[in-house]
């Protein structure tokens, strides 16, 4: 097939170059500190030429890059929807006020003063019109003129549509995403270098989470040194991929909690550009300043994702789309995201019956349990990081136990505890540290059952 | 009486190149020979020179260790050669094979209602017979000393490509009960015979008397072993089950029908390599060169296997069969790096996972192949081994337990109860591409020496 004859061309000639590329880095040569950059892209592009060599001949096509891979495309709908959903929230406000301002100028009811007033302050939460007001008033120009300048902008504002959000957020989120990738690579290549082993695809995953679980808001530089901070000291030191005690993205974001907590809660640092006047809060933060009733969103809403949020968590719909993807394939655990999600319910259920006692003045206890499930990070949570099989529970049994008490505690910690608004984070990272536990206990009982039986 | 046992967990791997159930024509074999530095696991001390001319019975070597049970040669001839490797550990001895194979009179000719157990074992021992006699835990030849709770008979083999017992024990029911007969008197407990649930076995099988016949479905490993043990009864520590093939069954009961040590085995030639793949009459330990010379289609870059492709002795292609086994495979050595394989394969592979598009493809033949299919990494993906291992055993907890060389642990969690037949399975499906075969023989070593 000319196709296939095509692609074995140019995968002769790309291994030709690696060919001569490669004595370059080896051992002693110049470019040695290259060797595992080096390897590691050739076994990106090359799957090598190992052999069995044990007395088992064959081995499954499943290796650790395709499943590594497969959770990376789970994310995609997450990722692609953070980012229509970043200019969504973004343009949410600013159409409505730009809306209003141009219905007020078309209506000749303002002044030109209160006009430019009120385009200053959109201006500073919109680039594009502020580029408009410093044409318009650099060089001095009559009232019509600026006018003349300003007016379209404000018409195309008023009429952003799918696109003009999607582009906003693709521009703001991919500056994350990259310097996720580029940091923890970096470190990961780094590492691997100085201790002479191979590049672990851990990070593939990790990389894309840690941007997902992010308000748009937060400084680049912060992304680049939590990056840091989870790969190395959450990771590397405990001997890499597949050694590591806590969920790595969770130790990201736990790190920008506890270092910086200013920006990563409260209500300013969800949306970018929020209008002077505008709540910037989460449905989460709604729901436990007044219950059920304090929701400026419907269910509907926030299962769809058009709210406030971290980037990829807000749209339980595209997290299910993922979590088909991963249970499809087999590779992610649907005992855990199962069993998280009944946790989280009975949590819910149970403090919807504590709320039905008069004494109750927290009305978030209210809130009926359905709502837990598409608010903030639960779903997000459950899905790609809970059945991180590093940190998970490792025996069937253990893990619908670990996923129920993630459930449970998130639930608990979300709603009883003032001081961290979303429980999951919390909740994953404290049963990675009990899922040996867990483990022990199940392990242990099969070694009790084969005892028992040899005492017989 | 017997059990039947349904089994979910496992998986079979469906490969092109299986033998057509017809005999074929055995071509001339001119050397046999025994393997004992591979396959015993054994510290050998020779009986034989080059240049001596042996019987099939004659004795060629014993274990340091065990010094009761001889090792014989399997045709009659000359010894034409003896193979040293590293540290002059003896890897084969060959014998040039006579067209007429004469015997040796082994004295053991009798009455099998007249056997007793003391009897039995002293002529198997003499015969070259008993390693015919594996035991678990450990997988390696019997202990002489011991008796074992029960012995097992596995009548079918779920491994890829593995020969089917049904074929190759038609017509030899009489020669079959002899043999168990024999095998009776070495355990007070039951013999277990164990076939395939849900299809009708051949005559030696269904006509045997004086087993218990114990039925299993599932996927494989259904057929290995340890997962049957498990099953019907299982080990504990201190304990011992015997099992044997069922051709060796009736080389054990010629012994004393006959009073000849007469290893005859019907092989299978499998592997899509293979241009012509049937069954063919040999004997033990047969060269393989006869079955592979103008037989090669394909690639030419071939490995050969004694065994199937999922379990089995790398062997040269002028090697030997190994002692336990009745099949050759041939297996394509992919040994050449494949563009963007891990992501966008260039041909379909065999896999248990669910992450390729042909994965939920029932009826595919998969063409077999050498390639690790990635590289080895860190235990990351779990759950995986327990899919494919339907046994109540955490095989990753056990091979953490045997890294950390932790004896304690590693009989809590079934050391006695696997060897590399059921855990092979696993290491073809591991992600991360763990030895886990080699680390499960490594555990076993270590038990058996410190416990």
């Amino acid at each position: 097939m000319l196709g296939d004859n095509f692609k074995n061309r140019i995968a002769e000639e790309i291994h030709k170059t690696l060919d001569n590329i490669k004595p370059h880095v080896s051992e002693g040569k110049p470019f040695h500190w290259l060797h595992s950059f080096f390897d590691g892209n050739y076994t990106f592009l090359f799957q090598p030429g190992t052999v069995t060599n044990t007395r088992v001949h064959m081995r499954d096509g499943i290796d650790s890059k395709r499943t590594m891979f497969i959770v990376v495309i789970a994310l995609i709908p997450c990722l692609l929807f953070g980012m229509f959903n970043v200019g969504h929230q973004h343009f949410g406000p600013l159409v409505a006020a730009t809306s209003d301002l141009l219905n007020g100028i078309n209506t000749n009811s303002l002044s030109f003063d209160l006009i430019m007033e009120k385009v200053n302050a959109l201006a500073a939460v919109h680039p594009a019109l502020a580029d408009a007001v410093y044409e318009a008033t650099r060089k001095p120009l009559e009232e019509n003129e600026q006018m003349a300048i300003i007016y379209p902008v404000l018409d195309h504002l008023a009429n952003v549509g799918f696109w003009g959000k999607f582009f906003f957020g693709l521009i703001k989120v991919l500056p994350i995403v990259i310097v996720s990738y580029v940091t923890g690579l970096g470190i990961e290549f780094a590492i691997a270098q100085m201790k002479g082993h191979p590049i672990a695809e851990g990070f593939l995953v990790s990389g894309m989470l840690i941007p997902l679980i992010m308000p748009v808001t937060i400084p680049l530089w912060m992304v680049a040194v939590a990056t840091a901070f989870a790969v190395i000291i959450g990771k590397e030191i405990f001997g890499g991929t597949g050694m590591n005690i806590l969920n790595v993205a969770l130790m990201a974001r736990v790190f920008i909690f506890f270092a910086y907590p200013t920006y990563i809660s409260g209500e300013k640092v969800w949306i970018d550009g929020l209008v002077d006047g505008a709540s910037g809060a989460t449905a989460l933060a709604q729901g436990a300043s007044g219950g059920v009733n304090a929701f400026a969103w419907s269910w509907w809403d926030m299962f769809i994702g058009t709210i406030p949020g971290s980037i990829g968590e807000t749209s339980t719909l595209m997290i299910i789309i993922g979590a088909f993807i991963l249970i499809w394939t087999g590779i992610g655990s649907w005992r855990v995201m199962l069993s998280v999600m009944l946790g989280a319910g009975a949590m819910g259920l149970l403090l919807n019956i504590v709320s039905l006692s008069p004494s109750i003045e927290n009305q978030f206890l209210a809130v009926p349990f359905y709502y837990h499930w598409v608010l903030g990070g639960l779903a997000f949570g459950a899905v790609f990081m809970a059945t991180d099989p590093v940190t998970a529970s490792q025996t069937t049994k253990g893990k619908w136990i670990y996923g129920f008490l993630i459930g449970f505690f998130a639930i608990l910690i979300r709603v009883l505890n003032p001081a961290y608004p979303e429980g999951i984070m919390l909740a994953i990272l404290f049963f990675n540290v009990f899922a040996p536990l867990i483990d022990y206990f199940v392990v242990q009982a099969n070694i009790k059952r084969r005892l028992a039986y040899a005492k017989k | 009486m017997g059990k039947t046992i349904k089994l979910k967990r496992g998986h079979d791997i469906i490969l092109e190149g299986g033998a057509i159930k017809v005999l074929g024509e055995t071509p001339q074999i001119a050397t046999y020979a025994l393997k004992p530095a591979n396959n015993f696991g054994i510290k050998p001390k020779l009986m034989v020179k080059t240049g001596a001319e042996v019987k099939a019975g004659t004795p060629l070597f014993y274990d340091k260790n065990n010094e009761s049970a001889l090792f014989c040669a399997p045709v009659s001839g000359e010894v034409v050669d003896i193979v040293r490797g590293e540290k002059r550990k003896l890897l084969e001895i060959r014998i040039l094979a006579d067209k007429e194979i004469s015997y040796e009179n082994l004295g053991t000719k009798t009455e099998i209602s007249a056997l007793d157990r003391e009897a039995v074992v002293a002529g198997l021992l003499k015969s070259g017979a008993w390693p015919m006699l594996r035991m678990r835990p450990f997988a390696k030849v019997a202990k002489p000393g011991d008796t074992p709770k029960a012995i097992f008979i596995s009548g079918f083999d779920s491994a890829p490509l593995a020969p089917d017992y049904n074929f190759i024990m038609q017509g030899k029911a009489e020669a079959f009960q002899n043999g168990l007969d024999v095998l009776k008197l070495l355990t007070d407990g039951p013999i277990h015979l164990n076939l395939r649930g849900g299809e009708h076995s051949c005559d030696a099988f269904e006509k045997a008397e004086g087993v218990v016949k114990n039925h299993f479905y599932g996927p494989h490993p259904s057929g290995t072993i340890g997962v049957q043990i498990h099953h019907i009864d299982p080990i504990r520590k201190g304990e011992s089950v015997w099992y044997i093939n069922p051709q060796d069954v009736i080389t054990i009961g010629k012994v004393f029908t006959e009073g000849i040590f007469d290893p005859q085995r019907t092989i299978a030639v499998t592997g899509a390599e293979f241009g012509v793949r049937k069954y063919y009459e040999t004997r033990l330990g047969c060269n393989i060169e006869p079955f592979v010379k103008d037989n090669l289609t394909g690639s030419g870059h071939t490995r050969f296997v004694s065994g199937s492709p999922l379990l089995g002795d790398k062997i040269e292609p002028n090697g030997f069969l190994s002692f336990w086994d009745c099949q050759l495979t041939s297996i394509h050595e992919r040994d050449y790096p494949e563009f963007q394989g891990w992501l966008m394969p260039s041909y379909k592979r065999p896999t248990a996972s669910l992450a390729f598009p042909w994965s939920m493809e029932k009826d595919t033949k998969f063409v077999a192949n050498t390639s690790t299919h990635g590289e080895q990494r860190s235990f990351i993906v779990t759950g995986q081994y327990e899919k494919v291992l339907p046994m109540d055993i955490y095989p990753v907890y056990l091979l953490k337990a045997i890294m950390a060389k932790d004896i304690e642990n590693m009989e809590g969690l079934g050391i006695y109860e696997v060897a590399e037949d059921e855990m092979a399975i696993c290491e073809f499906v591991c992600t991360s591409k763990q030895p886990v075969t080699d680390w499960i023989r490594f555990g076993l070593d270590m038990i058996e020496k410190e416990g």
